[in-house]
Parts: C-alpha cells; structure tokens; sequence
C-alpha cells in the first residue's frame, strides 16, 4: 500500500496539498484535477522530491526520503520533457540504469526490454533531439519502467500522444496493472481516466474532494442534486416552470441558449413534471439526459460547487 | 525466443553497498565528465584556459624591452606573478566556480536533476560523482594551462637554459609544485563551489564575495589569513609571490599542514554538501 497519513504541504505561504489522508492499491489510480489542485505535488511527495510539511506518507512500508530503497521499486516519470543533449533514447535509459548500479549485461537486457514495451526498440539509436513529442514521452515512460518497478507514478502521461499512441500506452499501463503494479495517473484529460482507471482520487485546490472507484465516487456524491440537460427551443420558459416546485435545485441556460441544465434532487419527480411542462407550454425538445453519467461531470460538479470542497 | 520479461535481474546483483556506491559513482562520473568537456556550457573554459598560454606566447613572441625579459634567473618571478595572478587567482577560480558552480544548479535550469533524484542511489553517492567529475575537467584544462604556460614562457624566452633547466635543473620539480598547487586549488574551490551551486539559487554573489575575500588576504591579519583557500595554496608556490608593498606580512604555512588542511577543509565542505542536499527539494519553479 502506499499511505498518505494527514499529509500537507506548503510552498512558503502557498497551498500545495492539505491534511491528505490516502490509501493506494495496486491496479490504476488516478489523480484528477485542474492545474494547480496538488495532483504532481502529491506525486513529488511520494517520491521524495519533495518533502511534507507535515504528516506521513509511506511507499510499500517505506519512507520516500530513503531513495537508495524506494527507487528500486518506484518509477516516475515526470512531466518534465528533458533529456542530455545529444544522447540516444538508448543511451538515455541506460545511463540512468548504470547509475541504479546494474552490470553492463543487465542494462542492455533491461534497456531493451523498456523500449520494447513502449514500441520504440527500431528508434532506439537515433537522438532523442529528433523526437517528436509522443517519442520524448515514450522515452520517458520506457526510462521509468527500465528497473522493473512495482509502483509507476506518471504525470500527464497522455500529453502529446496522438490518438494511436495514446490507446497502446493505455493499454500498456493496463497490462502493468495487471501484472500487479501500482500505476498512479495523473491527467485532466477525463474521459481517458475514466475509461482505464480502477480508482479515481478527485483533488482541488490542494484538498481531495472525492476518492475510490469510478461508481463508488458517484455513489459518494449521491446525497447531491443530479444534473440534467434538456436541449429545446426555449429554455427560459422551461427554466419559470421548473423553479416552481421545490426539488429543483439549480436551473442554468446552456452557453447556445438550445438547453437547460437543471440540478434536482428528486429525479423521478421531475421527469414527471417536465413531462407536464412540455406538454402544456409545446416546447420542441431535442433531447432530455442526465448529464453526470461519467467522471466528467462528476469531476465538474465537484469543482465547480462550493459543495465540492469537502 | 526467450522474452525479455522472463530474464531474471535480480536486486542482489547490484552488489554490496560499497562496490554498488563505486559503480554508481563512475556511472555518474562517466556522464557528467561528458557534459563537463563537451556541453554548450563547457565552451567558454576552453578560450578561459587558453588565455593565460595565448598571453605568455604573445609575451614571448614580442618581448618588453625590460632587464627582467633577458635575465633567466627572472624568468621564475615573472612565472610566479603570471601564475598567482592570472592562472590561480583568476582562471582557477573563476573556472572551478563554473565548473563546480553548474554541477547542480546547471541541472535545476535545464530541469534534468530529478533523473538522479530518482534512481537509488544515495544523495551523497551524487555529490562524490559529481564532483570528482568537475575535478577531472578541472585539473586537465588548467593543469595543461599551468604547464603550457610555464613551459611557453621559459622555452619561449630562454630555450637553451630551459632545456637544462627542466632535465637537469630545478625546473621539473618547480613545475610538478606548480602544477600541485593547481589541483590542490581546483580541488578546494571546487568543494566550496559545489556547495554554494547547491545551496544558492543565484549562486553569482556568493561566488563575488568569495573572491574579494581571497583577493584581499594579503591585508588580513595573520589569522585570518588562515580563513582562506588561497593562503595555503601560496604557501605551497616554489617561487614566492610577491604581494605588493600594502601586503600585511605573514609565515607561510608548512606544506605537512597547508595540504592536510586543504584536504580537511574540502572533506568537511563536501560533508556539509552531502547534508545540504540530502535536505534539497525539486520543484523547478521560478527557475
């Protein structure tokens, strides 16, 4: 388990991440949030980059200050897109694997093994210089899976990959979790989280906001108004007769003025109602459906109301 | 054909701690003498090193009309003010604080450290291999800068005296001393270097206030001369310098202390790096 115990940090006076109380099971986790909600800073924690201005955090029963023992078993590959000038993607990974301290035999084996995985074993000898963005961020991901690791932390692994590379890195992250790794995702690119996750940790702010698998995060917010969009023709009108009863809860325009959203608590009731209302004032509906059907709205609705912050 | 996922690599062959901390060093000295000769950053040590050379050949070449120019036995003091103010006090100094300087705060701009941040291996581990790595290009750009010099001066001026002088003469062992007060300099400022790169995000005025302190040792009580580098590297010169006639006159320190207490005074300064970076985060930000 990896264990995040009451964990802060501060910049100076600035917010990184508060009072994180987390626990991490093998298989994909992961961390969803806008920028500067305290996904790579948690991230930077576990792997010791950083240090917590309080709290405890432990990585297979150990501390992330002890590097020589905790990167024997923890890859990262961070979003940083740097690399030694002139190297190889080669001799990237192997340069690093001759510092975790492996033989000549062993690196080479190792090395191939990585590039082989993220299907860059033809581009191996040519300059990462020459890369594109997605084959800079297969190199890193290969670097960061090289020793074997039984944790791999990757933030916004999913950045500049095209549509093909991004299913076969997927798919690959989803082989290693079911090999038994830990894979700790960080990304804000919701629907592909939502599609490979086993759990999902909802942050905001420097504050988790929700946690645990994709439906048990909705089950967690069921106490909360669902969202529904009606696409038709006046939506204002449907708006007046809506905020009549008293289980509507929010009703907003949608920015094309073509819909409503409507926040209810009591979703039967109002099915039955609109039901009363289009009849009544003979509104051209297009389409009436819950909108917070996946992570996406989940994740909106959590940062986008003040009752997100838990 | 046998999967690669099958090979069994075992932790246990990355050895016991100390061959492991060995493998691991020359891992990272292997990478890092790399950077410190070929890297952009590297370019300016070259013309820096061949300055002094350049000058004396210029010197040699197109010689003042001077007594001292066509007396021999004057060839070691010009030597000694050329090396003390030129070579040690200024191309040393100013190119061990580039060199050692850049080791990490080089890597924090370029936003690389955190590779090394996250293999296992110790932070001290780190800061051995990368400084013994600044020593390596230290000591043979301006270890070459000391003997070139040297020789370019004597063989330059005087070439037939200089041939006996250097085979049968004085003049080997005055240029091995030389040439051992120059590592002895690059290995103490490189430790003091390293730290301030490591502990200084602008690491310029540090690295200022370092060399006005060493410039004025000669006013300094003879105390407090003591409370400096260059203090036990000049009292290690074959030939003394002459420090002008404000110079606040001192005994030079013994070369079976000013060495030991060299070597000390990095260990200690390296022990503080090992601390300090054991302490370090990574962030990158405003960097």
């Amino acid at each position: 388990m990896i264990t995040f115990n009451d964990v802060s940090k501060f910049y100076g006076e600035v917010l990184g991440v508060n009072r994180v109380s987390l626990q991490i099971a093998p298989g994909i986790t992961s961390l969803v949030g806008p920028n500067g909600s305290g996904k790579t800073t948690l991230m930077n924690l576990m792997t010791g980059l950083l240090k917590p201005s309080s709290g405890q955090i432990s990585v297979l029963g150990l501390s992330p200050s002890d590097s020589e023992a905790v990167f024997q078993k923890v890859g990262y590959c961070s979003q940083f897109d740097s690399f030694p000038r002139g190297a190889t993607a080669r001799e990237f990974i192997e340069f690093y694997l001759r510092v975790h301290g492996y033989t000549r035999e062993d690196t080479a084996t190792l090395v191939r093994e990585a590039l082989e995985r993220v299907s860059l074993i033809d581009a191996a000898d040519r300059k990462v210089s020459a890369f594109s963005k997605g084959m800079r961020q297969r190199v890193r991901l290969a670097q960061s899976i090289a020793h074997r690791p039984s944790i791999l932390v990757l933030d916004e692994p999913l950045n500049g990959l095209d549509p093909m590379a991004r299913a076969e890195i997927i798919r690959l992250f989803r082989q290693l979790a079911d090999e038994g790794m830990y894979v700790i995702i960080s990304s804000h690119i919701l629907h592909e989280v939502d599609m490979m996750s086993d759990n999902v940790v909802l942050m905001h702010n420097g504050y988790i906001v929700a946690e645990g698998e994709v439906h048990g995060v909705r089950d967690e917010i069921d106490e909360h108004p669902i969202q529904i969009l009606i696409r038709c023709d006046r939506p204002q009108v449907l708006a007046a007769r809506l905020f009549e009863h008293e289980h509507t809860v929010e009703a907003r325009i949608h920015d094309d003025r073509q819909g409503l959203f409507v926040k209810t608590r009591r979703p039967d009731d109002f099915y039955l109602l609109l039901n009363d209302v289009i009849t009544q004032q003979r509104l051209q509906v297009e389409s009436v459906a819950p909108v917070d059907d996946d992570l996406n709205a989940v994740y909106q609705y959590l940062i986008t109301s003040d009752g997100g912050n838990v | 054909m046998e999967s690669t996922a099958d090979i069994a690599i075992a932790p246990e062959s990355r050895g016991s701690s100390w061959s492991l901390w060995m493998r691991q060093t020359l891992a990272i000295m292997s990478l890092e003498i790399k950077k410190n000769f070929f890297s952009r950053r590297a370019l300016l040590l070259y013309p820096m090193a061949a300055m002094p050379m350049v000058l004396l050949a210029a010197l040699t070449l197109v010689p003042p009309d001077t007594d001292e120019m066509e007396n021999f036995s004057m060839v070691g003091q010009i030597f000694a003010g050329v090396y003390g103010a030129l070579i040690l006090r200024t191309l040393v100094f100013f190119g061990c604080a580039w060199i050692f300087m850049n080791l990490f705060r080089g890597e924090v701009v370029d936003r690389s450290l955190h590779y090394y941040f996250l293999a296992p291996v110790r932070r001290e581990v780190l800061v051995v291999g990368k400084y013994l790595s600044g020593l390596v290009a230290a000591i043979v750009l301006f270890g070459i800068t000391t003997v070139g010099s040297m020789l370019i001066l004597y063989f330059g001026l005087f070439p037939t005296e200089s041939r006996a002088f250097f085979i049968g003469g004085a003049g080997a062992g005055q240029l091995l001393s030389y040439l051992g007060v120059t590592i002895l300099a690059c290995i103490g400022y490189g430790a003091v270097f390293l730290i301030v790169g490591l502990r200084f995000r602008n690491p310029i005025i540090p690295g200022l206030l370092l060399y006005g302190w060493e410039w004025i040792n000669f006013l300094l009580p003879p105390l407090l001369k003591k409370v400096s580098v260059i203090h036990y590297l000049q009292s290690l010169v074959p030939v003394p310098m002459s420090e002008g006639p404000f110079a606040v006159l001192a005994e030079p320190t013994p070369a079976w202390i000013a060495v030991p207490s060299l070597l000390l005074f990095t260990a200690v300064v390296l022990g503080l790096a090992g601390l300090q970076i054991r302490r370090m985060e990574i962030s990158y930000a405003g960097e």
